[in-house]
């Protein structure tokens, strides 16, 4: 192939501004408006990567998103972009190009012995042959071996990539001479347009292609009507692809910039979507036909015009329609030396001056290296040749069409399948619905527009000349000869699709994920009607009865950072932050996450368990303080609330008196305890649910869904006011001495505030709401404040604390605390078979006579069953180490190991100086005393059953 | 993405809605309820394919619904409010 740039023409370069990039190490010079494609032809690149699996080498083929070979590392201003296509990165000063799959330089690759047992190699080679002893022992020298380009695992993006949401009337994708005239009628209709298409410049067919439009050049008339577009307001998105379309005719839509800026994503949510993406050339089978230098013949043509590229001197095409004439007579206009090998009978007709045309003939097979260098037809001609033109009739792109669930029909005229049925809200335009000639096209862009049309505008006109198809099929035959490729970026040959058929993979999708065809980057865009074409034949049945695959959203590749916008770092997901998070971390707070929530884990820059157990020991000697304001406060108020809780919880609510609180669990309907926690009553009809941190959202739901299905909204009133209030809690043996320091306004005493009490307060000026409810088994009052005003209180709290010897707890040393008393934490202490007299609390199962939620489930077979797991204490000997939280119990059984249940929780006591653990075993309850088998990673341990609660049994401190 | 009208707020993108479960699945109450039932109740969907009525939650307004809408398409032929004490039944 000896490609070259020609001395002038190019209607997207500009050659007073040249540029100078790096591939595989050499310099390649190319001008302002080349492609790396256009660049590298120029630079008579021939080789410009390897293929997937055999390391062939290969070429250039087309010019725009079907490209399925030209595959490039990219390393330029935005970071390393793998696996870019050559032909629509626009080319620019200064990156670095690098061939993928090829190791040095695509033309003096290491592997290329692979093609050398190429036909070792067949289809689904690996899966059959690597299967013994073990697929993962040879995976990683395969995976080595195959593969594309290198992701770079260090990049980040500089910035978060623009999400933009926009509402139109009328999207149109596509900026081709139907997209244009669809533009320009919905525009002339008075309604809002945005327009895309991921070219540079506008005129799609019409920048390469002869023809005129209301007496304009196809180009000015483009250029004209997106100049016009723009005046009026309208949005002209180029470098902008429309990769998937989405329930509601939602589209997405992936704009590129110049500068380093991450790819800006735009949801579009037109009341019109009119689709005019236009046509894809197809490849023409014959043996060899992945060599470099053989190429559509479009994509030629385009090189030509666009970029004043020459693709070679001594050209054959190979067609079996009318559209390969022009790119042949345009070559030839250029000076090369054109033969046209039609395998039409009739192709004479097209008989043009300075190309030779050879009717009915069709070419066997291309020779070459790593170029090629001729050709040999059907009946044994030799052509001598340094580039193969390919014209195997053209392929609608209706990828979007389909992702709006928009059926295909096939049409033998075409050969090729189009749009069917409309689909509402969609219309499609130009030759993506089939259209060939200009006129045709741009009247079908006006008419798909609907009822968003103009009628008094009328649409754009062709008055030049019209293009005629006239395609046969010419689609790949079994047992051809040599290798033929369908698919070269996944490096699948005929002989692969004639395999699979005859292992009987004979449905299209089959065909797809045995052979991988149609499975790459490209997702089959030159492939795929070749390869369902060659099923059917194989097959015996016709196209349209072998259909097509499922096409999936996206149509090009779209990077993560565009779709991932803001939603990175610290935002995905976004944590909730306590009102006292500053004050905390200025206290030494080391926060974690918990449940969405960042809070202190334990306090000072100590190691982490000798800090947590400090703070668990002090908090048992005088007092403690903590932040627990990320507990649930849901307000229950209204004439029905009594009867609202009772319904909501296990325990029966509503004989609770103003003025106190009492601990309860809420099931789900299937009798499993989804949350525990304190009801406070305020007074008659108001009540406060004061749920589980991590499960707040989940129990306002709740709440609202039995509200507003069982209740009625006016009956009860729901309110989340979590946020709203910061919880301080003040726990200790001297818990009392220092919130009396605090001076609340509020009587302290034990008959004015007991356990399980609420009372009111102040706090310089703001009421509190100070409750008596413990999570430590100390006596503990928990005072809620404004979040706003939280700080000077906490503040306060310490400053007094001092006279105390208060320390401050994290949520580690806090569930030490709790585990200690068997306090259990929904989720960790129990699982999804966990029913609230596992936990020991039967009562209100046997007594309860009103309905409430998970009752039924309560009198299950199964929740009646005798071998239920149950929550219980496990002890291990004096000196020895805590058990491993989740550890199992196991028992022998008919000669195994069998499980009966498992640690839930399991901390080293610093105040009992043992380590204490919470379980689930099964029948537990009643086997206190027996020791048990604990299993951990294949120790085994012996561990004594006790009851839940190890520390203060009696309850005493909660008094004291 | 689908766009659910919640009878509330209008056309809003189904990201923010939460999905309640069939219709019409109304919850039968006592303990008397045979097991059969209540397991029809907790377990036992229709899940049909073409038009279905459904329970959704708008999580921005947190308001429940029903919705009619179509599993096949994805069309919406429309929404309401729950009533009193009907599970959009």
């Amino acid at each position: 192939m000896s490609a070259s740039r020609l001395a002038s023409g190019g209607s997207d370069i500009d050659r007073a501004r040249p540029l100078t990039f790096s591939f595989d190490g050499r310099r390649v010079e190319g001008f302002a408006g080349d492609t790396i494609a256009s660049a590298l032809l120029a630079s008579g690149q021939a080789v410009v990567c390897r293929s997937f699996k055999y390391h062939r080498p290969r070429g250039i083929w087309g010019s725009g998103v079907e490209e399925p070979n030209a595959l490039v590392d990219i390393e330029g201003a935005g970071g390393r972009v793998p696996n870019a296509r050559a032909t629509t990165v626009p080319a620019s000063d200064g990156i670095v190009v690098k061939s993928v799959n090829a190791s040095p330089t695509a033309l003096a690759d290491r592997n290329a012995m692979l093609d050398r047992f190429a036909r070792f190699l067949p289809a689904a080679f690996y899966y059959k042959t690597f299967m013994w002893p073990d697929w993962h022992l040879f995976e990683p020298r395969i995976r080595a071996m195959a593969g594309l380009g290198i992701v770079d695992h260090d990049w980040k993006p500089r910035e978060a990539a623009d999400q933009i949401n926009h509402h139109c009337d009328v999207l149109v994708v596509g900026a081709g001479p139907a997209g244009l005239a669809a533009a320009a009628g919905a525009a002339a209709a008075g309604h809002s347009v945005v327009l895309v298409d991921d070219w540079t410049h506008p005129g799609g067919s019409l920048r390469h292609r002869a023809g005129k439009v209301d007496g304009m050049e196809g180009t000015a008339w483009a250029e004209a009507t997106v100049a016009r577009l723009k005046s009026d307001g309208q949005i002209v998105l180029m470098e902008t692809t429309a990769f998937g379309l989405y329930d509601h005719n939602l589209v997405a839509l992936n704009q590129r910039h110049r500068d380093s800026r991450p790819d800006t994503l735009w949801r579009v949510r037109p009341r019109r979507i009119v689709l005019a993406t236009g046509a894809i050339e197809r490849p023409v089978p014959l043996a060899n036909n992945d060599l470099p230098g053989i190429l559509s013949a479009d994509a030629a043509l385009a090189y030509l015009r666009r970029h004043g590229v020459l693709v070679g001197r001594q050209i054959v095409v190979a067609t079996n329609n009318d559209s390969a004439y022009e790119p042949a007579s345009a070559l030839a206009a250029a000076g090369t030396s054109v033969t046209v090998v039609d395998c039409r009978r009739d192709a004479g007709a097209q008989a043009k001056a300075g190309i030779r045309i050879l009717p009915g003939r069709t070419i066997a097979a291309a020779r070459g290296r790593n170029a090629v260098q001729g050709v040999l037809l059907d009946d044994g001609t030799a052509l001598a040749a340094d580039c193969v033109l390919v014209s195997g009739g053209w392929t609608p792109t209706v990828h979007l069409f389909s992702q709006a669930k928009g059926k295909l029909a096939w049409s033998d005229q075409l050969a090729a399948f189009v749009p069917g049925e409309s689909v509402e809200g969609i219309g499609v335009a130009g030759a993506a619905a089939g259209t060939v000639s200009l006129s045709e096209t741009l009247a079908s862009g006006a008419a798909a527009l609907g009822p968003f049309g103009s009628s008094s505008t009328p649409a754009p006109r062709s008055t030049g000349a019209e293009a005629t198809l006239g395609v046969v099929s010419l689609w790949p035959k079994p047992k051809a000869k040599g290798r033929v490729w369908i698919d070269y970026q996944s490096d699948v040959t005929a002989k692969d699709v004639e395999l699979a058929a005859r292992e009987n993979f004979v449905s299209v999708e089959h065909l797809k994920r045995y052979t991988t065809l149609g499975m790459a980057t490209d997702q089959g865009k030159t492939s795929n009607l070749n390869g369902l074409a060659l099923l059917a034949d194989v097959t015996g049945r016709a196209i349209a009865e072998v259909g097509t695959t499922t096409y999936r959203p996206p149509f090009t590749p779209v990077p993560f950072a565009c779709l991932a916008g803001a939603r990175r770092g610290s935002m995905h997901p976004p944590v909730r932050r306590l009102p006292l998070e500053a004050n905390h971390r200025a206290a030494g707070g080391v926060f974690q996450e918990y449940g969405g929530w960042l809070r202190p884990a334990y306090y000072g820059g100590g190691e982490a368990g000798a800090a947590i157990r400090e703070e668990a020991r002090r908090a048992r000697q005088s007092v403690a303080l903590f932040d627990g304001s990320t507990l649930g406060k849901i307000e229950v108020i209204g004439p029905r609330a009594p009867e609202f809780v009772d319904f909501i919880y296990y325990n029966t609510m509503s004989t609770l008196k103003p003025g106190y609180c009492r601990y309860g669990f809420m099931l789900s309907e299937n009798g499993v305890v989804f949350d525990d926690g304190v009801l406070v009553r305020l007074d008659e009809h108001r009540f406060i649910v004061s749920c589980s941190s991590s499960h707040v959202a989940a129990v306002h739901a709740r709440l609202e869904e039995w509200r507003q299905d069982r209740f009625g909204r006016d009956a009860v009133y729901i309110h989340n006011a979590t946020a709203q209030y910061a919880t301080l809690t003040v726990s200790g043996p001297n818990a009392r001495g220092l919130v009396e320091a605090l001076d609340l306004g509020a009587a302290l005493d034990e008959a004015s505030l007991p356990h399980m009490a609420v009372a009111a307060g102040r706090f310089a000026g703001d009421e509190v709401r100070i409750t008596r409810v413990s999570f430590t088994g100390d006596r503990s009052y928990e005072i809620s404040v404004r979040a706003d005003r939280a700080e000077a209180l906490w503040m306060r709290m310490q400053q007094e604390g001092r006279a105390f010897d208060a320390v401050l707890l994290g949520l580690e040393s806090l569930m030490i605390l709790r585990a200690e008393k068997g306090y259990i934490v929904i989720g960790r202490d129990t699982d999804g078979n966990t029913m609230p007299h596992d936990l020991g609390v039967a009562g209100p199962r046997t007594k309860r006579t009103g309905e409430f939620v998970g009752r039924r489930s309560l009198f299950t077979e199964a929740a009646n069953g005798a071998n239920r797991n149950q929550l219980v204490g496990l002890a291990v000997r004096e000196g020895e180490a805590p058990l491993a939280t989740g550890a199992h119990g196991v028992e022998k059984s008919g000669g195994r190991l069998r499980s009966i249940g498992f640690v839930t929780s399991s901390y080293r006591s610093p105040t009992l100086g043992r380590p204490v653990a919470l379980a689930l075993i099964e029948r537990g309850a009643a086997r206190h005393g027996e020791t048990i088998d604990v299993q951990h990673l294949g120790v085994v341990r012996q561990a004594t059953i006790v009851a839940p609660c190890a520390f203060d049994p009696e309850g005493k401190r909660l008094h004291a | 993405m689908q766009l659910f009208p919640c009878p509330f707020c209008g056309p809003r993108e189904e990201s923010e809605f939460h999905y309640g479960g069939e219709a019409g699945n109304l919850r039968p109450d006592g303990t008397d309820v045979t097991a059969e039932r209540w397991a029809g109740y907790l377990h036992m969907r229709d899940n049909p394919k073409g038009p279905t009525r459904e329970i959704w939650m708008h999580l921005t307004c947190g308001e429940f619904f029903a919705m009619s809408r179509d599993s096949v398409s994805h069309k919406v032929s429309g929404s309401s409010a729950l009533g009193e004490t009907e599970h959009g039944a």
